[in-house]
């Protein structure tokens, strides 16, 4: 595979390699190791090798029937890696494609001798070099050996030593932990107190922390660096943080390549990088971290990730190198001349990408949906996703990111005022997601660049762009649209506003009416004066040599096309967006499912989608891929560029779903149910009437414009009622209310309630069991589905609840209602393609929650499980090709898949661990199972649940609950376990023959008689009595500081297992009576579950 | 054709400068086949012609202008977004600052997409803008430079004209023929006019003959930082009766064959065995003087990111590179081998001797701007010097 070198490459090539995934998405990582993993699979399968995969992540086109020729639907730990190993016997294993989870699980295989005892040599960066980088003190020592620059610190391994530290380097300083993910357990600490607490919390999950010189207002450079074995090296490119140092580089804006930098900067330290890694003997990829003195020339290196990471994943999209590939052929031994370019197909890999364009990456948060949690950004991670933008301007690009976030801003400045002057300052003190839209306010507001630069360190360049954004919507304001100059509207749009920005800006007699119209105004407009977007071709090489590439932006920077449209007309697929919480790798699963089967059919494919985190956004997935905003204004700007000749927006989630009503009534083909029809579903008024035609039921709701009334519907109806206000003032979006007073408590306090924000009050059914639907129809008929149901009971958000499929404890009875009601509603809705239902069954009578015409998060565990690709069947339908439907039922099925949750309460600090109507979890695994158990137990081992030992600490709720777990408590007794209880607890089952070890739970001392000696839970937890906590609230919608609360949060804390509700706590309990010996929890490929 | 020894900048008493007009004032680059791009003007307010090139490096335009091998040529730089960290503050006292690679602008004008008037950088004392107008350089701002690029690549270099609107010479640069620094010996215009020592302060330095057909700066920057002093003498200067350790042929603009001169002592010092260096346009006149032949490349090697790869192994740098022609190596004289090879197109980098010190490369390891990586060849001729 050379190009130009002649001599022919003899590498000693591996037979078979083992490859860990990173398992469920979550905070500090998330869908970034399915892009690389993917990568990896598709290198490896090139030269002939077979692949093993573990990663019970099934929503991952990684763990797709085509890509790896083994599938282990396990967790990423030593135990179920070793029975792997045992089995499939691979000769190599790469371990920098997962994440910091399957880098820790290879470097415990090293250090228990499993490597050597199998025979299997770790491809790539050896061990010893990740293990340098990962002890940040011998890092530290290494970085002095060779006269590199490195913050003043100490490696301490108790509060003593990191108290000493402090003194000796002087507070303020920065407290970070070894071995860790996303920064967890890293902080600024100003004082002894902070330093004590942080420390403590660290040091309880990690054996070392460091203590270091903390770098204020110094700039963050990054740097992702690729070394061949022959020590052949190159910078992929350079990325600057826009946030000063002290944030996280995964929580800070950060452009690509970086823009305040001179050729003496930018060079200096992409010497010491390359110096650095060439030091180190990293073979792959790695990623150095620098901080930039801002007015000196001095620099340290923070951290070296000697593997792929999130920032490779956005260096490797915002270049178009293929990074993850390159890696992997690196590792097999060939040098960065043997492996050729394949953007260009022309020119080698051993290049650095000359970029002719901008790239932004913002972080997307979701703590609105936490209680209690934290909002300012620090040293940790606490995003959930990341949008990236292109452009040939800084502000088109940022003004795009903007947007992408799907948070409800036009762009970087909005129409109205946000925030008041008094708090501003806080604003741009205190890090949070809304700080660059602070800038955008205080520049209005008359402050200076100077004095938002001294409170915020961000360089000034970067607020002056803010300002040309600022000052263009200020321009725009005095002119109505008839009135507004072709020069001014071409320069809004070279700034990066969008067409719905800049109707929100001009001048206007009535205030703007909702919806699309206004913003299609200025299309027009625009359109007749001829100003419109280009496409360009990100290639590599800044146009240097001429590049057949398919990956493509647009922009109003620019006055030529680089690429026409082609025949045949292509069909365009919409993608999902940013991660966030309910939108996930999933819909990457469906959108890339959607493209593959749309080409397997024979047609051309056109990809829009912004996440860098995504296989959706690889080179190679489509035809076409435009690396752009899923807005109407843009997806319209493609479709015309395009001539296509259909669009799919059923296979992204609700992003691309919203634009179907507008899209078609623009006359774009939507393929698939009719956009009349989708509104008939997506509309609450209509769809209510249709299955009240339908003779369905469904809860009973009304959409209310004031408190009182909706009080007295909720008195009518009886509490508990779910409360979903149109628009939130803070907190969550939903919220159940059981009494009038926690009704007017969340109304009054979070929401808006009034004619132009409604408030939809629905009847909160409790205790009933919640069962979803997944299915294909077409024209009405359904072809295929799958029913699966909830271990929790409903009340969970259903992207929280533990799902089971094939449906293991439902009456016949319920499931033949289901399957009528879902073939009724395809057939009143017309369906074409494919659809979710949400039930909720109650002794077999069943009500209708929720209805989307689109694919559902569950979509690739469905799929799977039953090995028939659910899109496949639902673009096929879309296409109008005769579908017949599988052949295989899931009653035949004698195993079972488990879907639960992955929640990383752990990261977003001070929010309350519980489970409620909002969702929370960020992330799924699935496993196989020949029973319920056995599924269950692995799923939860996959995502950090351990087999208790130590203790089990239970407080079970009210009584209803405390009724409920008597089976289990009697079956943990048996275990030979510890069992500790709070207070009631231990009363209730002491009076039912249960002996438990009592608790004290914090603030209620007054359940003691004076002088009792019974320990503290917390206590019970910080000494390492306790490896799970079952905790089962009272009432799951409380916000006030409550001593459950506090056990959660320890729990949560100290990375213990913790299970809130209580019919995942009897399947727990169940599954551990059940499985005493972790060896019948079987390591069966999937191939083998069948 | 313009007077090829008229000095563009020297002197420059009428020039007014765009950014002190309070209006916007229009450019049009105007490209001899007829394509024309439209822009905004910023810098000097005066027309200008010359042969229109690109660079694709993201960092360095401070380097880039002032590299004397752009010399003639209007300067197209692809990274879209130009003047963000302005230019330092220069310092009379210092002719081989860092951060400049000569006296002064050395190209013709400068095109870029997007100019920021603001800039941040602690090193910096005024803008992009304010730097080409005291230089007495025109700026064109809003050209879709991809769109350009992409049409300069296929036809190598094409000449062309910046035109501003209000520019007092705009009608006498419409009505002369485009300035061609490839029809003179544009190394005559750029080379210093005697020879200067650059001392690097140590006793008993070796000292390196830099013969200047336009050098780089950093050439004697590289040096100095190895402990070596360099006798900086002019193209046409007799390096071989100068007393010194080694001889380095610095790179430059134009076509090398216009530089018969320096191509001939070239040859009397290869009779010698005096260690011998070139780069660039250095790389071409050693290669001619030994027998090589050079050819104009499909595509020109024009930016920071350039792989080359040493001949027989597989070691590969990344190198800065700006240059359109180059040495065809397939062909090599009696005593000479290829050494470095471009691992994109498989054109030649460089060739060395078989057995005197004698090599070259039509990279620049001096970097600045771009990668640093090849450094290490100053390295190699200060041992062969000690």
């Amino acid at each position: 595979m050379n190009l130009h070198t002649h001599d022919k490459v003899e590498i000693d090539k591996p037979s078979k390699v083992l490859i860990l995934g990173s398992g469920a998405l979550k905070i500090g990582e998330a869908g970034e190791f399915d892009y690389s993993g993917s990568q990896a699979i598709k290198a490896l399968r090139e030269e002939g090798i077979r692949t093993v995969l573990v990663n019970p992540n099934i929503a991952t086109i990684q763990t797709s029937e085509d890509l790896a020729d083994e599938v282990y639907f396990l967790p990423v730990n030593p135990h179920f890696v070793e029975r792997v190993i045992e089995r499939e016997r691979p000769d190599g294993l790469l371990l920098s494609f997962g994440g910091q989870t399957a880098l820790n699980c290879g470097v415990e295989l090293d250090e228990l001798g499993i490597l050597e005892k199998y025979n299997v040599r770790v491809l790539g960066t050896p061990l010893d070099t990740i293990r340098t980088t990962e002890d940040r003190h011998l890092f530290a020592e290494v970085l002095r050996s060779i006269n590199m620059d490195t913050p003043r610190s100490r490696a301490c391994e108790d509060l003593e030593s990191a108290l000493e530290a402090a003194e000796e380097i002087s507070f303020p300083v920065m407290v970070r932990s070894a071995f860790s993910l996303g920064g967890k357990g890293s902080g600024i600490a100003r004082n002894d107190k902070e330093l004590t607490e942080m420390a403590s919390n660290a040091l309880a999950t990690v054996p070392q922390i460091l203590v270091e010189e903390y770098l204020e207002g110094w700039k963050e450079v990054e740097y992702e660096v690729v070394r061949d074995a022959m020590n052949n090296c190159i910078t992929v490119c350079n990325m600057e943080n826009i946030d000063a140092l002290g944030i996280h580089t995964g929580e800070s804006i950060v452009v690509a390549p970086s823009q305040t930098l001179s050729d003496h900067d930018y060079h200096r330290l992409r010497s010491v990088s390359i110096r650095l890694i060439q030091h180190l003997g990293v073979v792959g990829e790695c990623n150095v971290q620098f901080a930039l003195h801002p007015h000196k020339d001095e620099y340290r290196i923070i951290e070296v990730n000697a593997r792929l990471s999130r920032s490779s994943a956005l260096a490797s999209k915002a270049t178009g190198y293929p990074l993850a590939f390159v890696a992997a052929k690196l590792a097999l031994g060939y040098s960065l001349i043997d492996v050729p370019n394949s953007i260009t197909q022309v020119t080698a890999s051993c290049f650095e990408p000359a970029l002719d364009y901008c790239v932004i990456k913002m972080p997307r948060w979701d703590l609105k949906k936490f209680r209690r949690v934290s909002t300012s950004l620090g040293s940790e991670m606490k995003s959930v996703g990341e949008v990236m933008a292109i452009g040939r301007g800084f502000e088109e690009a940022m003004q795009k990111a903007c947007r992408m976030l799907g948070v409800g801003a036009h762009g970087l400045v909005s129409a109205r005022d946000h925030f008041e002057e008094e708090n501003l300052e806080e604003l741009l003190v205190v890090p949070t997601e809304e700080r660059i839209f602070a800038i955008g306010e205080a520049l209005r507001k008359g402050w200076s660049v100077d004095r938002i630069h001294q409170l915020t360190h961000i360089t000034p360049w970067f607020i002056e762009r803010v300002g040309e954004v600022v000052r263009c919507q200020q321009e725009i304001r005095k002119f109505d649209l008839a009135s507004l100059s072709e020069e001014l509207l071409r320069r809004a749009k070279e700034l990066g506003f969008s067409d719905n920005q800049i109707s929100r800006a001009v001048r206007r007699e009535t205030p703007i009416e909702p919806g699309y119209a206004a913003s299609l105004e200025v299309r027009d407009r625009r359109e007749e004066l001829g100003i419109r977007p280009v496409v360009k071709q990100i290639d590599t090489l800044a146009a240097e040599y001429p590049a057949q590439t398919n990956f493509l932006y647009m922009t109003y920077n620019g006055s030529e096309d680089d690429v026409v449209a082609k025949d045949p007309a292509p069909y365009v697929v919409l993608g999902g967006g940013a991660y966030r919480i309910g939108s996930s790798v999933e819909f990457d699963w469906c959108a890339v499912n959607a493209v593959q089967a749309l080409s397997r059919s024979g047609h051309r494919t056109v990809m829009i989608n912004y996440n860098p985190e995504t296989v959706s956004t690889d080179y190679d997935s489509c035809d076409r891929l435009y690396f752009e905003e899923l807005t109407l204004e843009r997806v319209l700007d493609i479709f015309e560029r395009e001539n296509s000749q259909g669009v799919v927006i059923s296979v992204g989630g609700q992003i691309p779903n919203q634009l179907a009503v507008p899209l078609g009534n623009r006359g774009v083909k939507v393929l698939g149910t009719k956009v009349e029809d989708i509104d008939r579903a997506e509309n609450r008024e209509k769809f209510s009437s249709l299955l009240d035609d339908l003779g369905i039921d469904q809860p009973e709701w009304r959409e209310l414009t004031s408190v009182d009334d909706a009080r007295s519907f909720a008195e009518n109806c009886g509490y508990p009622v779910l409360i979903r206000p149109s628009y939130v003032l803070s907190g969550a979006a939903m919220s159940v209310a059981h009494s009038d007073a926690e009704m007017e408590s969340y109304l009054k306090a979070a929401a808006d309630v009034s004619r132009e924000h409604p408030v939809v009050v629905s009847k909160f059914i409790a205790g009933a069991k919640e069962i979803e639907w997944d299915g294909v129809a077409q024209d009405g008929k359904v072809i295929c589905y799958a029913i699966s149901e909830h271990v929790e009971n409903a009340g969970v958000h259903s992207g929280d609840a533990t799902m089971v499929f094939p449906s293991q404890r439902l009456y016949l009875e319920t499931s033949r209602r289901i399957k009528k009601i879902s073939r009724l509603i395809a057939e009143a809705l017309n369906i074409t393609g494919p659809y979710n239902i949400q039930f909720i069954a109650r002794d077999n009578h069943i009500k209708v929650i929720e209805c989307n015409l689109r694919a559902s998060r569950s979509f690739p565990f469905v799929s799977k499980i039953l090995k028939e690709n659910f899109i496949d069947y639902a673009i096929r339908s879309m296409l109008g090709e005769k579908v017949d439907p599988p052949a295989k039922s899931a009653f035949e099925f004698d195993f079972v898949g488990v879907k639960a949750p992955q929640f990383s309460f752990s990261r977003l600090k001070g929010a309350d661990p519980l489970l409620g109507v909002e969702m929370a979890s960020t992330g799924e695994v699935a496993c196989l199972g020949d029973q319920v158990e056995e599924a269950y137990l692995k799923a939860l081992l996959s995502v950090g649940f351990s087999i208790p030992e130590k203790g089990i600490l239970l407080t079970t709720g009210k009584i209803e609950d405390k009724v409920d777990f008597l089976e289990s408590a009697r079956k943990l007794q048996q275990l030979d376990i510890p069992v500790y209880a709070t207070k009631g607890t231990h009363d209730f089952l002491k009076e039912n023959d249960i002996e438990t070890r009592v608790l004290k739970m914090p603030m209620r001392d007054e359940e003691f008689e004076a002088g009792s000696d019974a320990m503290d839970a917390i206590e019970a937890i910080e000494k390492g009595l306790i490896d799970l906590v079952i905790n089962i609230p009272r009432s799951l919608e409380r916000n006030d500081l409550t001593s459950g609360y506090l056990v959660r949060r320890k729990t949560v804390d100290y990375g213990i297992g913790l299970l809130t509700n209580i019919q995942a706590a009897n399947l727990f309990v169940d599954a551990l009576w059940k499985i005493r010996d972790t060896d019948e929890l079987l390591v069966k490929p999937w191939r083998e579950y069948c | 054709m313009g007077d090829p020894t008229l000095n563009h900048h020297d002197t420059h008493p009428a020039v007014r400068d765009v950014a002190s007009d309070s209006r916007s004032v229009k450019a049009i680059l105007e490209l001899e086949d007829g394509v024309r791009f439209e822009g905004k003007a910023f810098g000097a307010l005066k027309s200008i012609s010359g042969e229109v090139v690109f660079a694709t490096g993201l960092v360095g335009y401070p380097e880039s202008l002032t590299d004397p091998s752009y010399r003639g040529q209007l300067l197209t730089l692809t990274y879209p977004l130009a003047g963000n960290y302005g230019v330092p503050e220069r310092d009379p006292n210092n002719p081989i600052q860092d951060g400049f690679e000569s006296s002064r602008i050395q190209a013709q004008a400068l095109i870029v997409q997007r100019l920021s008037q603001d800039y941040s950088h602690w090193k910096s004392s005024q803008s992009l803008s304010d730097w080409l107008a005291s230089e007495g350089v025109p700026g064109i701002e809003g050209v879709d430079v991809r769109a350009l690029t992409r049409h300069l690549r296929q036809f190598g270099t094409i000449k062309g004209r910046l035109l501003l609107e209000g520019s007092d010479n705009r009608e006498q640069v419409l009505s002369e023929p485009c300035h061609d620094p490839g029809s003179y010996n544009v190394v005559a215009e750029v080379s210093c006019s005697e020879p200067i020592l650059h001392s690097c302060g140590k006793d008993g330095a070796p000292r390196v003959v830099l013969v200047d057909c336009g050098a780089k700066t950093s050439i004697i920057r590289c040096l100095h930082a190895r402990g070596a002093d360099v006798l900086q003498v002019p193209w046409n200067h007799d390096f071989v009766a100068e007393k010194a350790d080694a001889v380095l042929l610095s790179n430059g603009p134009g076509d090398p064959k216009m530089t018969g001169d320096t191509i001939e002592m070239v040859r009397r010092a290869l009779a010698e065995d005096r260690p011998l260096m070139g780069i660039c346009l250095g790389n071409q006149l050693l290669s001619l003087a030994a027998g090589f032949d050079t050819y104009k490349l499909d595509f020109g090697h024009r930016g920071q990111n350039q792989p080359c790869y040493e001949v027989g192994s597989r070691r590969c740098y990344v190198t800065s590179q700006n240059h359109g022609y180059a040495v065809d190596g397939e062909k090599a004289p009696a005593g000479w081998q290829e050494w470095y090879r471009n691992a994109n197109d498989g054109s030649n980098e460089g060739v060395r001797h078989s057995s005197k010190p004698f090599f070259s490369v039509q990279f620049h390891p001096e970097a600045n701007p771009g990668p640093r990586d090849a450094e290490g060849l100053f390295d190699l001729l200060l041992e062969f010097a000690r």
